[in-house]
């Protein structure tokens, strides 16, 4: 099943279920790329709250996402890690880099009203 | 309900979610915490990962096991494929060391996140990982 993606004003909001597959996670990937065009996206908000597995599949989509995005004038941040998803991607050794993150929602549409100038 | 040990063949990345979700419930159901539920979950979807992309299939055994108290206080994780085997598992076993599309994280990483972790491969034959994760008392 394909991520939803929801239009919020100048933002995108994609949330991830449970079980992403890793042809999904490139499927989001696309289908934000496209979007941000389509509707002249300043932000990103990738909800991963659901996500109960990050992998280093997941973790290195997600990186090149925010990258990718960020190349066509969009600023993702991830919200939602779960406390162990987080503990188990730092046992793993995986690491967001320059990917920003926040606690939930809210908080990533305040960094995103920061960072885009509201 | 008794335990028992599941078999989940692995050729898809849809089959890599089977799999780690089945390692889930399994370490749930012998009372392992949330947390450590997780972390078997997360290295079952590196070694069969590795699997669809090193070997193209192969399968996935997880079962309960009773280290000699009597009752259930471990998962076992067998991931086994007859794919092209890894000529040099020494080096597969360093972080960053990657021939496929990962980040080299898969191997080693799936051995920070279990209790016990052994690797046997030929090549040409194939490849076999057996780990484990103890329920914390």
């Amino acid at each position: 099943m394909a991520v939803p993606i929801l239009k919020q004003g100048d933002y995108l909001i994609a949330t991830i279920q449970s079980a992403m597959t890793d042809s999904e996670a490139e499927q989001l990937r696309d289908d934000l790329m496209e979007r941000i065009g389509r509707y002249r996206s300043r932000g990103i908000i990738v909800d991963i709250t659901a996500l109960d597995v990050m992998d280093s599949f997941a973790a290195r989509s997600l990186r090149n996402i925010a990258h990718m995005t960020l190349l066509r004038g969009a600023d993702t941040v991830v919200v939602g890690m779960q406390p162990e998803v987080a503990f188990a991607m730092v046992q793993l050794g995986l690491t967001f880099e320059d990917v920003h993150t926040a606690l939930d929602l809210e908080e990533g549409l305040a960094f995103l009203d920061a960072r885009t100038g509201r | 309900m008794p335990l028992g040990r599941i078999r989940i063949v692995i050729s898809t990345d849809a089959d890599i979610v089977v799999a780690r979700r089945s390692g889930r419930e399994l370490a749930d159901q012998i009372g392992c915490s949330h947390t450590d539920a997780t972390l078997v979950a997360t290295a079952i979807s590196e070694v069969a990962r590795n699997i669809v992309t090193h070997a193209g299939r192969g399968e996935i055994i997880i079962s309960p096991v009773d280290e000699g108290t009597g009752e259930h206080t471990a998962v076992e994780v067998v991931a086994r494929d007859e794919g092209p085997g890894i000529p040099d598992v020494e080096r597969a076993m360093e972080d960053g060391y990657s021939t496929g599309r990962g980040l080299g994280l898969g191997l080693p990483g799936a051995r920070r996140l279990m209790d016990t972790f052994e690797i046997t491969s030929e090549v040409g034959v194939g490849t076999t990982v057996v780990m484990r994760k103890r329920r914390s008392t």
